[in-house]
Order: C-alpha cells, then sequence, then structure tokens
C-alpha cells in the first residue's frame, strides 16, 4: 500500500468516526468539537487532492470562524438533549432513508455517464505547483472583474445588514465624543462663592423648648 | 507566469467604474453630513447616473469590444440598455423622494442600494460570461431585497421582502445549476465559447438540455413569468410604492438582456429545445395575467398581473427569433422585444408614477376606487394616467400597441399564427381592467377630494412621461430604428 492511501485512509477513518459522534455525543459542545474534528480530517483530505489552498481555508474559515460561533451558540442556548435524544429512534428510518438516498446519489454521480470518474478525469499537478499562487494569480488578474464585483457584493450585505438592524431608539442614553471633548469648563462647573465658616443655627429642640 | 498577463483595458468599463467610485464617496458622505442633509445624498446620486450616462455616451461606439479577460463586453445594445437603464433609475428617483420623504423612508441607504442596483443591471447588459450574468444578477437581487424591507415596521414590507428574498435564491440556484451544467458540457463559461463549443457540438447533449431548463426557469422566475410568478403581485403590494415602481421598471431592462445574452447569444444552437419552452411560459403568463389581474381591486396587485402578462408577450418576442430548422438570428424579433421591453418601462413608470403623484401623507392610494373621479381633481394627470392605461391595453396610437405589434407581427412571421391569435384574444380581455380605470376616472365621483399635491420636477417629468407614451406612439419608427440598430451592431 502507498503512503498517500495509507493516508487516506487514516484521515477517512478519523472523518467518519469524528462525523458519527457529532450525532451520538450526548453534550453538544463535544458534538460541536467533534465536528471540528471532522473538518480537520476533511482538510486532510483535501491536501491529499494537492488543494491545500482550499483545506487551509476549511481550516481557517470554518474550524477558525464559524466553529466557533457555532461553540458559543451552543454554549448559550439550553439545549435539553435528552428531550432530543427521546425520539432518536422514531426518526431513525427516515433518516436511514435520505442517508442511503444520499449514497446512492453520489455513487451515480461518481460512476455515471456525464459527471463520472471516467468522464472527467483528475490531473497531476507536477511537484512544486502551488496552488493558492494559482489561485491567487487567477483571481487579480484574469478574474479581477468578477472578484471586484464580489466584493461589492459584500459591501450591499453590509449595508443592507445595518439598514435593517441599526435602530436609533430615542430613550436609550449614549455618549457622544466629540461633546465631551468639546465641553469646556464653564458649562459644568458653576462657582457659587459660600462664606468660609457656617453660621451656627439653634437646634431645633432649643427652639420647641422657647 | 505573471509575465504574460495583459492588462484589462478598462475604457469600456469606465462608467461601471465612476459608478462603484461615487457610490463609495456616497456611503461616506451620507454617513457623516447625511442625517441633516439628505438633499446632498439624493443630488449627488442624481449626479452619479447623469455622469455615467455622459460616460456612456461618449464612449458609445458601433464595435463589439470584450475586456476582462472576455468577461465583459461593451457592444451597442448594452450602452443603449444601459442608457435606459440610467434615465429608468433617475425618473425613479425623482418620483420617489417626496413619498419617501414624507415617510420617513428617504434614508441614504436607499440611495446606495439604488446605486448598487443599477450597477447589478450595468454587469448583466455587458456580462460576456455566464459568471459575470450571475453576479450581476445577485448584486441587483440583493440591493432590491434590502430595498422591498425599506419600511421595516411595516408588516407587510416585511414578508414581501422575505418571500422575494427566499424564492429569489431559490431562483438564483436553479440558474446556477443550470449554469454549472453548461459549463460541464461545454467547459466554458464564456457565452462566445459557450456558443463555439455547441456549434462544433459536445458530447453530451442531455446534459446541456437539462442545464437549459434549468436556466430557462431561472431567468422565467426573474421576468416574473407564469409558473415562476408568485412573488410578483405579493412584492409589488407589499413593497413601498417608490420600490415597487423600481422593481416594476429598470431592472425588465436587464432582465431581457439576461435572457439575450444566456439564450440567443450563448445557447442559440439549442433553440429547437428553448423556443419550446419560452412558449409554453409565454402563452401561461398571457392567460393567468390577464384572467387574474380582472379579479383585483388592489391597483399595485393589478399592475404586477399586468407585469407578468406583459413578460408573456416578451418572451413571445424572444421565442420567434429562430424560424423553421435553419437557425439564423431573426433580427426583427429580437428588435421588437427590445423596443416592446423599452415600451413596456416607459408605461410602468408613467402608472406607477401616478401612484405616486396621488399619495400623500397618511393616504396610500391602494385600491382601484381611489382613482374615481380623478378628472376632476386633476384632468392633466387623469390624461397622463389614461395614456398609460390605453397604451398598456394596446389600444391604437400608443406606445403600447406597437409594442405588442411589433411582436405579434414577429410571432406571425415565425409561423405560430395561432399563437398570435391567442395572444389578441387574451389582450382584448385584458383591455377590461385597463378601461375599467379610465372610467373610474372619468365618469365617476371621487370619493377623496384633496387636491393633488406634488414638488414642481415631479409634476414635470411625469408630463414628459405621459407625453412619451403618446408621442412614441404617434412617431414610433424614431425608437424603433434605434431598437434595431442596436440590435444589428451587436449580434
Amino acid at each position: 500500500m502507498e503512503f498517500t492511501t495509507f493516508t487516506f485512509y487514516v484521515f477517512g477513518a478519523i472523518l467518519l468516526f469524528a462525523a458519527l459522534r457529532v450525532i451520538t455525543a450526548k453534550n453538544p459542545v463535544h458534538a460541536a468539537l467533534y465536528l471540528v474534528l471532522a473538518f480537520f480530517a476533511g482538510a486532510g483530505l483535501w491536501m491529499l487532492l494537492q488543494a491545500e489552498f482550499l483545506a487551509i481555508m476549511l481550516v481557517m474559515v470554518y474550524v477558525g470562524a464559524v466553529m466557533v460561533l457555532f461553540l458559543f451558540v451552543v454554549m448559550m442556548l439550553d439545549i435539553d438533549l435528552a428531550r432530543l435524544r427521546s425520539r432518536f429512534w422514531s426518526y431513525l428510518p427516515l433518516g436511514a432513508t435520505i442517508g442511503i438516498l444520499m449514497v446512492v446519489m453520489m455513487a451515480m454521480v461518481l460512476g455515471g455517464r456525464y459527471f463520472g470518474v471516467d468522464a472527467l478525469p483528475g490531473q497531476t499537478l507536477p511537484p512544486g505547483h502551488s496552488n493558492t499562487k494559482e489561485l491567487g494569480r487567477l483571481l487579480y488578474t484574469e478574474y479581477v472583474y468578477p472578484f471586484e464585483l464580489a466584493s461589492v457584493i459584500l459591501l450591499v450585505g453590509i449595508i443592507a445588514a445595518v439598514m435593517l438592524t441599526l435602530r436609533k431608539r430615542k430613550d436609550t442614553k449614549y455618549l457622544d465624543p466629540s461633546r465631551q471633548v468639546a465641553r469646556k469648563r464653564e458649562e459644568s462647573v458653576r462657582l457659587v462663592s459660600m462664606p468660609a465658616e457656617k453660621e451656627e443655627t439653634e437646634t431645633p429642640t432649643e427652639r420647641g423648648s422657647q | 507566469m505573471l509575465n504574460d498577463f495583459v492588462p484589462p483595458d478598462l475604457y469600456p468599463a469606465s462608467a461601471e467604474i465612476f459608478l462603484v467610485a461615487m457610490a463609495c464617496a456616497i456611503l461616506l458622505i451620507d454617513a457623516f453630513f447625511g442625517a441633516q442633509r439628505r438633499w446632498l445624498t439624493s443630488s449627488l446620486t442624481l449626479l452619479t447616473l447623469v455622469g455615467c450616462a455622459l460616460i456612456t455616451y461618449l464612449t458609445m461606439d458601433a464595435q463589439v469590444v470584450l475586456t476582462f479577460n472576455n468577461l465583459f463586453v461593451d457592444d451597442l445594445l448594452s450602452d443603449f440598455l444601459k442608457l435606459l437603464i440610467y434615465l429608468a433609475v433617475i425618473v425613479a428617483i425623482i418620483y420617489s423622494r417626496d413619498y419617501l420623504a414624507a415617510r420617513g423612508l428617504d434614508k441614504g441607504e436607499y440611495y446606495l442600494l439604488v446605486l448598487f442596483a443599477t450597477l447589478g443591471m450595468m454587469v448583466m447588459v455587458s456580462a460576456a460570461s455566464f459568471l459575470t450574468i450571475y453576479l450581476g444578477l445577485e448584486l441587483l437581487s440583493l440591493s432590491l431585497y434590502a430595498l422591498v424591507a425599506l419600511d421595516r415596521d411595516s408588516p407587510r414590507a416585511t414578508e414581501a421582502a422575505m418571500k422575494y428574498f427566499i424564492l429569489g435564491s431559490l431562483a438564483s440556484g436553479l440558474l446556477l445549476y443550470g449554469m454549472s451544467m453548461v459549463y460541464g458540457a461545454t467547459g466554458t463559461l464564456e457565452i462566445g465559447g459557450v456558443a463555439q463549443a455547441l456549434h462544433l457540438g459536445v458530447a453530451n447533449e442531455t446534459v446541456l438540455v437539462f442545464g437549459l431548463v434549468f436556466i430557462v426557469s431561472g431567468i422565467a422566475f426573474k421576468l416574473g413569468a407564469v409558473p415562476f410568478h408568485m412573488w410578483v403581485p405579493d412584492v409589488y403590494q407589499g413593497a413601498p410604492t417608490p420600490i415597487a415602481l423600481l422593481i416594476a421598471s429598470a431592472p425588465k431592462l436587464a432582465a431581457f438582456a439576461m435572457a439575450m445574452r444566456m439564450l440567443v447569444y450563448g445557447l442559440f444552437e439549442l433553440a429547437e429545445h428553448w423556443q419550446s419552452m419560452l412558449m409554453i411560459l409565454a402563452v401561461l403568463s398571457i392567460a393567468l395575467g390577464n384572467l387574474a389581474a380582472i379579479a383585483q381591486t388592489n391597483i399595485k396587485r393589478m399592475l404586477a398581473y399586468s407585469t407578468i402578462s406583459h413578460m408573456g408577450f416578451l418572451l413571445l418576442a424572444l421565442m420567434s427569433g429562430v424560424v423553421g430548422p435553419d437557425k439564423h438570428f431573426a433580427l426583427n424579433a429580437y428588435s421588437s422585444a427590445l423596443y416592446f421591453v423599452v415600451a413596456y418601462v416607459l408605461m410602468s413608470l408613467g402608472a406607477f408614477g401616478t401612484i405616486l403623484l396621488m399619495s400623500r401623507p397618511g393616504y396610500e392610494v391602494e385600491h382601484l376606487e381611489d382613482f374615481k373621479g380623478l378628472n376632476q381633481r386633476s384632468p392633466w394627470f387623469a390624461a397622463v394616467m389614461m395614456a398609460v392605461m390605453f397604451s398598456m391595453a394596446g389600444v391604437p396610437f400608443f406606445v403600447g400597441f406597437f409594442a405588442k405589434f411589433s411582436v405579434l407581427l414577429a410571432v406571425v412571421d415565425a409561423g405560430y399564427i395561432w399563437v398570435a391569435v391567442f395572444a389578441v384574444m387574451f389582450s382584448l380581455i385584458g383591455a377590461f381592467y385597463y378601461l375599467r380605470i379610465v372610467k373610474f376616472m372619468y365618469f365617476d365621483a371621487p370619493v377623496d377630494a384633496a387636491p393633488i399635491r406634488a414638488s414642481l420636477d415631479m409634476r414635470f417629468l411625469l408630463s414628459v412621461n405621459g407625453a412619451a407614451v403618446v408621442l412614441f406612439g404617434i412617431f414610433p419608427d424614431a425608437l424603433v430604428s434605434l431598437c434595431t440598430y442596436a440590435v444589428l451592431r451587436s449580434l
């Protein structure tokens, strides 16, 4: 067995194990962490396919950003797993059917006439070929126009999100830093001349006795 | 590896670059000064659009120029459509300003999203690749989804935005799926490359036809053709009227360009397949649009169903471009399609403009009855609305008549006489609901006697709009020959 084949099976086994644990783990935090492990194993598989950029992105984006967010959500939500788990077996037939369907579909795609492994054979890249460099070159030269358009689409997304969610409530108190800085002494401090010593006042008891 | 790269020629895309730069500048200006001085944002937006129009006009020539590694095309058709898009957007902004200001909706985001939607349309219009078509479409759609939800305290607007967003994403997915199949079959995303690959013949035509079905569904959704029309009435009714006006006008030009680029320029070899698909969509749209519009009591829903039937006519025109087994570009069919969509945008602007004119703070024109007695309140604008309604109904010597007439002529030329007869029959049925509004305006007593107030620029522009509906109907030659020339030079 070649070394790459061996590595493939190792990563594949880890991936399958982690994916299985995602749905069987009792603790939702553990499930999320197993998903992270599954992503790492998937990144390893991509690395074997010489798609190192995708592998790095999977780790950076999904593990670094998406899953951390996921963990926060999982920790904040009060998920009653026992209740969710109680119907595990009643959902199993449906889930299994969908799973089998997906396996059949994948088999049809891979062995199919139109997009199968035979119709679209993979290429072996020469050693030292940099996927990342190639992608970067394409993005900033030949595909610079769609790349810029994608950035404009993201900008529209930001504007729309701000428009839909930012509310200026009139009853909230907030600080205006420029007003704070521009504040003068005269506006806020009032000098009152007071006599240095207090005049002696009569106590109520004395008044009452008179 | 890097040395063989030739920097792209930016000159054909100068209008787009100007628009992006100005939009970013307006974003900052509005963030700092916009809160008190909204007029600054709106006039800068209008100036930007005028600037774009100047740039497009000055860089216009009759040559087909490809740039950005064959992702962007600058031809006469794209320049012509871009000029019309700027015009439609400018008119839409001017119609909408007072309405939005009176309801506290004239946020800076409105102007920015309108600008980005315009950019999306421009990208779609001069797309030379399936990739850029998709990106332009997403840019346009995302801006429109957000604009529909502009009045976020209105539950109806939010619901409409949600429906539009979900159905629109589904349609984008369909389109993308179709594109990926075409890519799988031909190995390229460039429209010219796809056409060439199809001409030479590809191994698996089954995949290609599957992809075509998805692409046609995506186009039909974006146009609002039956059976992908469900979003149109809800969005028109739920969205604030200025946004409905925007959706009903300029994006139709971009959708026309999208259909032209993908079906006629890219997948022309598959014409016998998409021809029958378009015919089914067109016949269904004309029938359902006209029949359902009769039952409406809400003016915006009525206009939505009228849009659906008009889009059916547009599909008829696109369909009749292929005659018989020998495939050649039928010039008159595509130029009549272009003429039809231009006429439709003109009428749509006029109809929604009148609705905006009659609305005032605290009073929305929603029902057909609101038009009762408009003649007594404002004879001039009643006449404008009458011209628009007659034109939509296809009464002779209005622009809509010649638009429908040229489409029907192309359909008959293509040999589908029964389809033309069917379209005429349903146009006659459809005339009922347009004429009902005219009857309300002229022969019924007003239910609401408030005088009609509007700013001078809006009154002027709406008058020009109404006059254009009449004048292009009496003298259609100029516009027709312009459309023919634009299509001829771009094939």
